[in-house]
């Protein structure tokens, strides 16, 4: 491992754990204290999201219109229903644009990075119209409060939000047991009602313990029994002044204890399932797990073991307490390895050029740019997140599209920027001379701005 | 100077920079086509291939239950969702073929794990690092073009040692030649991006008349433009994704199965002549419950069908040994029961696709894996 000297360890704060430099920025210069700080200076609720509405807002204006619908001619319906669609589209775009103005602008890119990196670890996926709607909502509530505070808790506001509750199918998940399904079966109703288990598999596979931990296909159906009857409101109830769409429906819940990795859980209610994901919150395999993701993503596609150690334990010693794990990782020496090992993906790459640019994040387009990256902000199309491994973003027609936004980026940039000064900032010390060569020779300015943006010195942090 | 002209130039005039040399047409040692088509999210065998002949079935199915008058009857006991026209007139033509109860070797339920088997071919997950279409191409001669991910990125089945290209639709706005050129000499020194560029560059350059549309139809015509070509790729991949139905699943499957079965039409449509070489395999890495869940959908469950389209297969049958849909039937009380292994399905009709040894295939496909002798002759 090389000794990094101070120029390379700003660098690496800047990129590695923060989102890039921004024009104009000037390099941190006790650049593991400008981490630390940023634990207590992050804000959870930033003002360029203040407009958006909660979701449980989201949730009820769909509901009513669920209601109203029913009441029209088919084709009435459909209009109506499309212009719901696109207005939940628009919600979107809006969000997407409150994520890059922050992403663009933060005086804390470290925390916006975590915020980013916890809400690809409790995936959604913007594929349906309301979860379209709704996936904002989802960072800005049950990522962006707890960041900063204990895994049980994003835990717990990430498997009761709206958005998680409809794309992972439990929101009418009821207890074969259950009031609910005895009442069918006294009126002899002819659907079939029982639980849908996708919900607890993927808490168990993905949210916490990890694949291939122990746990068994009856620990997934107890735990999808326990959790039964977490739900969302219906379209007949209101929701109460500061209060979400979750609701726990006694109906739907299996009564009765469950088993669940050895242990039996005798409460009743919400309880029961909450207790259940507080201690596998605190799980050696959790800490394994969450260990491994955070080391992946900062430091290397295959994690030095002596840093996953040290990460697994802090977790461990501070019962999930984030900000003593995120400290155990600026502390880590394998952190401030001064090659850059991990390759951008392409929401990383997007944010980290147009911060170099100065870009106007109300321009940006970044919906769009994500997109044609092959990397579109929150639709993963899988609960399991993006990938955060080099094979799966570099590839020779994901290069040729970077060059391709990387060439539209700089066309758009200050013409007055001149991309030698520009990389002597953002590159530092390891640039090379061929990419400063290269720059030099660029036959406009424009292209040479593409030219640093595309460099191998650019696309890896 | 036209951007596909510069790409055809650049790789013409660097020869060096940009590509293998390779000797086309001088050597022709397989002009057949092999297609790897990877569902994504465990597609329900039954609503596919559905067994419209065992008399569990109406049970377990309930409000999934598809009336009969619209499926495609194949024979007495199984029959195509109504939404596989397509691949219905190929199994009449005698051009498509059905395995069914079939499963990898993975017997657990997670989708990642599952598709890492599925894709890497090994006995568990992540025990194998680059994947099974990527080894097959290393057995094909070095003389013919690299095989093609149709996708921005290269998925796992085709990673690995051999060199393998991706394409991708894009309506991007493209980039002007000088800083093409540019890009190339910037990346002389990275092994990594120079490779990766190398491929990209060429493959931009075939690509004559794609389709910017990503609909299913655009998908095969564009890969039916690349396999088409007489010096073009002998193997390629397509991935499609959504088959995780947990809930709704008559809507979804039914979208998701009319897709599947206009892209293979397009691509049967765009090859022409090409088609009577051409082996299509559609696979996903596990199956769906037997039973309807409480939402409309089904769960994570084991054995899935598998499909075999192509003017070389031997169609108009459906293989299986079928395991029976009664309760003692199912695996773990759930799940159809695997009865066949898609490993060594997929080993033999890539092996009997590309003329190739089917023992030594199958070890460098799925090393340690049982080659299933009863599973040749699906492919002329």
């Amino acid at each position: 491992m090389s000794n990094p000297s101070d120029g390379a360890r700003a660098h690496v704060a800047l990129n590695r754990f923060g989102l890039g430099a921004r024009l104009g920025e000037r390099n941190p210069k006790d650049p593991s204290g400008w981490l630390t700080a940023q634990i207590k200076d992050y804000e959870p609720a930033p003002a360029a999201m203040d407009e958006l509405p909660p979701s449980a807002t989201i949730v009820t204006t769909y509901r009513e219109n669920g209601a109203k619908l029913r009441a029209l001619s088919p084709v009435k319906r459909l209009k109506v229903r499309q212009a719901q669609h696109r207005r939940g589209r628009e919600l979107y775009g809006r969000e997407v644009e409150a994520r890059t103005t922050v992403a663009l602008t933060s005086q804390t890119p470290f925390a916006e990075r975590l915020v980013h990196f916890w809400a690809n670890h409790f995936a959604i996926s913007a594929d349906m119209p309301l979860v379209t709607a709704l996936a904002g909502s989802f960072e800005r509530e049950a990522i962006r409060p707890h960041v900063m505070g204990r895994f049980e808790d994003m835990l717990l506001a990430v498997e009761t939000h709206p958005a998680m509750l409809l794309y992972l199918d439990q929101v009418r998940s009821i207890g074969p047991n259950s009031d609910r399904a005895k009442r069918a079966a006294r009126r002899g109703e002819s659907k079939r009602l029982g639980i849908n288990e996708n919900l607890a598999r993927e808490i168990l596979e993905l949210h916490t313990l990890g694949v291939r931990t122990g746990y068994s296909q009856a620990d997934v159906t107890e735990l999808a029994l326990a959790i039964s009857g977490w739900s969302i409101m219906g379209p007949d109830e209101t929701v109460e002044p500061g209060g979400g769409a979750f609701r726990f429906k006694p109906l739907f819940h299996e009564p009765g204890p469950r088993a669940v990795l050895g242990k039996i859980y005798s409460q009743e209610g919400m309880d029961q399932a909450e207790a259940v994901l507080r201690d596998i919150a605190h799980s050696e395999a959790t800490a394994t797990h969450i260990a491994t993701k955070l080391a992946r993503h900062f430091v290397s596609d295959e994690p030095p073991p002596s840093l996953l150690d040290r990460l697994q334990l802090a977790f461990l010693k501070s019962e999930g307490h984030l900000p003593t794990l995120y400290q155990a990782l600026i502390d880590a020496p394998e952190a401030w390895d001064a090659s850059p090992r991990k390759f951008k993906t392409p929401w990383e790459w997007t944010v980290s050029a147009l911060r170099a640019i100065g870009a106007d994040p109300s321009t940006a387009k970044v919906a769009q740019r994500a997109k044609q990256l092959g990397q579109p902000v929150w639709r993963p199309q899988s609960p399991a997140g993006y990938d955060d491994l080099a094979a799966s973003w570099a590839a020779p027609d994901a290069l040729i599209r970077r060059v391709e936004v990387a060439q539209q980026l700089a066309r758009k940039a200050d013409p007055t920027l001149d991309a030698r000064d520009l990389s002597k900032a953002l590159i530092g010390p390891s640039l090379s001379r061929t990419t400063a060569t290269e720059i030099a020779r660029a036959e406009s300015p424009a292209t040479a701005i593409a030219l640093l943006l595309v460099s191998p010195e650019f696309q890896r942090r | 100077m036209h951007r596909r002209d510069f790409l055809r130039n650049a790789a013409l005039g660097a020869g060096t920079l940009f590509f293998a040399p390779r000797m086309a047409f001088a050597n022709v040692e397989t002009d057949r086509r092999f297609v790897f088509i990877i569902q994504r999210g465990a597609a329900d065998g039954l609503d596919t291939v559905i067994p419209h002949g065992d008399p569990s079935l109406a049970r377990l199915r309930g409000s999934l239950a598809i009336d009969p008058n619209t499926m495609h009857k194949l024979d007495g006991m199984f029959a195509l969702h109504p939404s596989l026209g397509r691949l219905a007139d190929f199994y009449r033509k005698k051009q498509s073929l059905f395995v069914h109860a079939i499963a990898s070797p993975y017997r657990e339920r997670s989708h990642f794990d599952g598709q890492n088997v599925l894709e890497s071919g090994g006995v568990g997950p992540y025990q194998v690092r680059d994947g099974w279409l990527n080894r097959l191409s290393t057995l094909l001669p070095k003389s013919r073009e690299e095989a093609i991910a149709f996708a921005p990125t290269i998925p796992l089945a085709l990673r690995g040692a051999a060199p393998v290209t991706s394409y991708a639709p894009s309506n991007l706005p493209e980039a002007p030649d000088d800083l093409l050129a540019r890009v190339t000499t910037l990346y002389d020194g990275d092994a990594e991006l120079h490779r990766l560029w190398s491929r990209a560059v060429e493959t931009r350059g075939i690509a004559e008349t794609a389709d910017a549309r990503q609909d299913p139809a655009a998908v095969g015509k564009t890969a039916a433009e690349f396999l088409g070509r007489a010096d073009g790729p002998r193997i390629a991949m397509i991935e499609t994704a959504g088959w995780d139905t947990h809930g709704g699943q008559k809507q979804r499957l039914a979208n998701q199965l009319g897709g599947l079965d206009k892209m293979i039409g397009s691509l049967c449509d765009g090859l022409g002549d090409v088609w009577a070489k051409t082996t299509v395999l559609v696979a996903t890495e596990f199956g769906r419950t037997a039973t309807v869940n409480g939402t409309d959908g089904t769960d994570h469950g084991t054995a899935a069908a598998a499909m075999l389209i192509g003017g070389a297969v031997q169609g108009g049958r459906v293989v299986s040994d079928w395991p029976g849909l009664a309760p003692g039937q199912l695996y773990e009380g759930r799940d159809l029961a695997p009865t066949l292994d898609l490993d060594a399905l997929i080993a033999m009709v890539a092996a009997e696709s590309l003329g190739l040894d089917p023992e030594k295939t199958m070890r460098t496909l799925f090393p340690n894996r049982p080659i299933n002798r009863q599973l040749s002759g699906l492919v002329a």
